[in-house]
């Protein structure tokens, strides 16, 4: 059961927040308001009556619209077109032609009365992000909706960015316009919401205004307290154990995604990269794991150059790796939590060798990891795919961190886990760092780079625009994510 | 959530009594795991291949013209063909008590006794490796069309080498084997190679290859010293008797060859299961970018998995040859590799389950003949009840709908394999 007995009320004109963890049922919750689920039990008055949605056609014709966490665009069409998409305008009978003037004229209107800047001529594949969301928002609007559901809109967006969305968001609302807005970070519930109404395993825990304090959301949240801050000593830099020089990397498209990178990671420090996804972090944490091809610099561990080695070498030669995509390069969802936890050490003793496995000490050893790093499982023998998101993560740290590491590599290490697995990954991290191993944090979420990085690198369309101070003000690292350099910290970005 | 679930009443559930071992059995049962799903899509499959008897055969058909009047004569004769049928099936491909009955009097032999046992075996041997080819080949996430082709070739040098050199007994047969096996490690290999290489899909270039197999077995059965020379007809020598598979006296046919199917069988069950190479095609097979991160070289492990997919099969081929045929011809491998597509499916790509599968398949046949034999059903029934089994296999919610069956009370035994294909 992914909700039980929710209720929950809308008022007009009122940003409404609702916060729970991944899992917790609130898009559940939204897809039934927007007649993708039918609730077994209940029911939904809109303006006082009682109606049932028995698809999203339903739920627009009752004025209410949602934009989705990934969008519902065609990137080769136009903005008008992808407005128009499922709405046509169409003049001569049902076999007439598009009336792609009036749709177009329509899309200016919308877009001018409620202060979302979009060219309606502009391909949505050339757009950045923002302004895709701003065309969802936009198609949305045409449909003359009385409550919008914004899923998760920040998760991919630039904090200045996600600055202009909540202005939007206080825009729509003054015009009248209720907001349902789901998320799970504390920061922007308290921005802008005018009620919250938190949920937790299906149930609606509470309801809160703004002025609770970040703490207390949390609590309310997992259901326990947890501590948002990592807390960690400073750190001791030793020798420097990746250099990485000159790199460049050209993506699957033969775009050049990495132009040019320089960076070291010493041992017992955190380097944080933070940037938008998008700009090039993905591809040098590959190309560094020999999972995806160089053209150009150099890569050396210890002074040991990475060219040429395969993956399973630099693995084995003393790095971990937490890829990014936990449930496509993580982990195998069919196979068992033991068979995962040795997914890249089962050819090495005491796990097997080149020939055969030994299940005795592979289950072994997973039994003793299920129970060190906490991950809830009924039985190591369970398939991965039964566990949930940061259950899974937690199997990927397992594995990773428990043999003896000179470099830690973890790109966004705690994607989709709830609070209480980001505690205890943050942990895991920092403790890797005392022990003396280098460690490299590529994350799109800047509160993790700023928590858990001793040096935060930005990187910005493939280069490192600047190494900063994780005490630099987060307004000055956004800006620098932006691509804006001008004026900031000018001795920091010289480095 | 699924159809099933919401059909069952939505009464409250009574208080769960403790259930007994049998209790839980028969539930466990009636749930829609593998086990239950096949055996129901097996009768699903006989009923509707007792319709088709009935509809092709005129004579009782004639009788239901006049159903209405008396329809205890179209009842009795359509019963009296089924069950004639069906005993048949089962006479020919397990036993027939009257030959036992024929023993114990001393009137008959204990080979004709057995020989329905021995037919079904001989029949299943060959399809064990073509099975297994295909099922393991699977396993890794690659399917392997090209069993036809590379049993096949497994045929060809297995009978080239049966005949071509003198050996030992025993030496010469193991030689053979061997030739056999590497041949359709070759056929594999190559696409295999590439798969790995260039992408090219493995059903396209296997698929190609099962034609050239077959017309280089038709060439090469022309060519002077493979062809024998007393015969005008396409046939080869041959094989040597120190290179025949040990077979039990005639007039049975089942030889050595099965045991060699059981035992590659649990080779290939431990290979899967808890060799390295195991874990590795097991991992590339479900999720070759995780494979791949964790340090597998996943284009090793294709190619790999094609010269070992290829080499049963090839071994399946020559132990037709060695064991049954004793000649090359045009047709000496029959279907054993497209059959061996269906065994797997029907076997889950699982060893043992494609042991069994063949097995049945080998049933089917022998019981087919006598049939065919005994009351003039056409053999291509047995074709017909063979592919609406793997229809039903195929479509496993189709059982479920049918059977009402309750959602399987294990995640681990429900998912099908059979999703994929």
């Amino acid at each position: 059961m992914a909700n039980d007995h929710i209720d929950i009320t809308v008022e007009p004109g009122e940003v409404h927040a609702l916060l729970g963890e991944n899992g917790a049922g609130k898009s559940t919750l939204m897809n039934q308001l927007y007649g993708l689920l039918q609730p077994d039990e209940g029911e939904i008055l809109v303006d006082g009556e009682a109606k049932v949605f028995r698809s999203p056609r339903d739920a627009i014709a009752a004025g209410i619209g949602m934009v989705h966490q990934h969008f519902m665009l065609v990137p080769v069409f136009t903005v008008a077109e992808n407005i128009a998409l499922g709405a046509e305008d169409v003049r001569g009978g049902p076999l007439g032609i598009l009336d792609r003037r009036r749709k177009r004229r329509e899309v200016l209107e919308t877009s001018q009365r409620y202060g979302l800047p979009v060219d309606p001529d502009a391909l949505v594949e050339n757009l950045p992000v923002g302004a895709q969301q701003r065309v969802e928002i936009v198609k949305a609007l045409t449909r003359d909706v009385d409550l919008l559901i914004l899923d998760e809109p920040t998760a991919v967006l630039t904090p200045q960015e996600t600055d202009e969305l909540l202005a939007v968001m206080r825009g729509l609302a003054e015009t009248g316009k209720s907001i349902v807005f789901i998320t799970h970070k504390l920061r922007e519930v308290k921005a802008i919401a005018d009620r919250i109404t938190v949920i937790r395993r299906g149930r609606t825990v509470g309801t809160a205004s703004p002025d609770t304090s970040e703490e207390e959301l949390a609590t309310l949240m997992v259901g326990r307290d947890v501590s948002l801050e990592v807390s960690k000593t400073p750190a001791e830099p030793g020798r420097e154990v990746l250099k990485v020089s000159g790199l460049v990397v050209d993506d699957d498209r033969g775009v050049r995604v990495v132009d040019g990178v320089d960076l070291t990671v010493r041992a017992g420090e955190v380097l944080g990269i933070a940037g938008v996804q998008g700009n090039g972090q993905t591809e040098l944490v590959e190309a560094i794991m020999g999972l995806r091809g160089v053209r150009a610099g150099s890569m050396e561990i210890d002074n040991e150059s990475l060219a040429g080695m395969g993956t399973k070498k630099i693995l084995s030669s003393g790095v971990g790796y937490i890829p990014e995509d936990r449930s496509l390069d993580g982990v195998v969802k069919e196979f068992s939590v033991a068979e995962n936890l040795v997914l890249d050490m089962y050819d090495r003793p005491p796990f097997g060798n080149a020939f055969k496995l030994n299940p005795k000490a592979i289950n072994d050893s997973a039994r003793e990891r299920v129970e060190q790093f906490d991950i809830r499982t009924s039985s190591a023998e369970h398939a991965v795919s039964t566990l949930s998101g940061g259950n899974q993560q937690k199997v990927v740290v397992a594995r990773e961190m428990s043999r003896p590491l000179r470099l830690m590599i973890a790109s966004q290490p705690t994607r989709g886990v709830d609070v209480g697995s980001i505690e205890f990954i943050h942990n895991q991290i920092i403790h890797e760092r005392d022990n003396g191993t280098a460690v490299l944090v590529v994350s799109s979420e800047l509160d993790e780079v700023v928590g858990l990085a001793d040096r935060i690198a930005v990187m910005y369309r493939g280069r490192i625009l600047a190494t900063v101070s994780p005490d630099m003000p987060r307004e000055e690292i956004g800006l620098l994510m932006a691509g804006v350099t001008a004026g900031i910290a000018e001795e920091e970005a010289a480095e | 959530m699924s159809t099933e679930v919401a059909e069952t009443p939505a009464k409250p559930a009574p208080p769960e009594k403790k259930d007994s071992f049998l209790g839980l059995f028969l539930k466990n049962l009636w749930s829609a795991n593998t086990f239950t799903v096949t055996f129901l899509s097996i009768f699903l499959a006989l009923v509707i291949g007792a319709v088709l008897i009935v509809i092709s055969d005129s004579e009782v058909l004639s009788k239901f013209s006049y159903f209405t009047a008396r329809p205890g004569d179209a009842l009795t004769a359509s019963w009296d063909l089924i069950s004639a049928a069906y005993a048949d099936l089962f006479k020919g491909a397990i036993f027939d008590p009257a030959s036992f009955q024929a023993w114990f009097d001393g009137t008959g032999t204990w080979q004709a006794a057995f020989g329905p046992i021995s037919e079904t075996l001989t029949y299943a041997t060959p399809l064990v490796f073509t099975g297994l080819s295909v099922a393991i080949a699977f396993r890794g996430g690659l399917f392997n069309i090209g069993g036809q082709g590379q049993a096949v070739i497994g045929c060809l040098l297995g009978g080239v080498a049966g005949f071509a050199f003198s050996l030992p007994p025993g030496i010469h047969l193991i030689v053979a084997l061997l030739f056999g096996a590497i041949g359709g490690g070759l056929w594999g290999f190559l696409p295999g190679l590439l798969k790995a290489r260039t992408g090219a899909h493995e059903v396209i270039t296997t698929i190609m290859l099962n034609y050239t197999a077959a017309l280089l077995l038709s060439w090469l059965i022309e060519q002077k010293g493979v062809h024998d020379p007393k015969r005008s007809d396409a046939i080869s020598k041959a094989i040597h008797s120190s290179a025949e598979l040990p077979a039990l006296p005639s007039p049975l046919r089942v030889h050595l060859g099965i045991v060699l199917a059981v035992l590659v069988t649990a080779g290939v069950a431990w290979l899967i299961n808890r060799s390295s190479f195991g874990f590795e095609l097991r991992a590339v097979g479900v999720n070759p970018p995780a494979a791949k991160t964790a340090g597998m070289s996943v284009a090793k492990t294709y190619t790999l998995l094609m010269v070992v997919a290829g080499g049963l099969a090839g071994l399946g081929g020559a132990v037709q040859v060695l064991g049954t045929a004793d000649k090359l011809t045009d047709q000496v491998a029959g279907t054993i590799g497209f059959d061996g597509l269906l065994v797997a499916l029907l076997g889950r790509n699982k060893p043992w389950g494609t042991l069994l599968a063949a097995i049945l398949y080998g049933a089917l046949r022998a019981g087919g003949n006598l049939m065919q034999v005994d009351i003039g059903i056409s053999l291509e029934l047995v074709t017909v009840l063979q592919a609406l089994i793997v229809i039903f296999i195929a479509a496993p919610a189709l059982v479920k709908a049918i059977f009402q069956l309750r959602a399987a009370r294990s995640a681990r035994l429900g998912t099908s394999l059979a999703k994929g294909w």
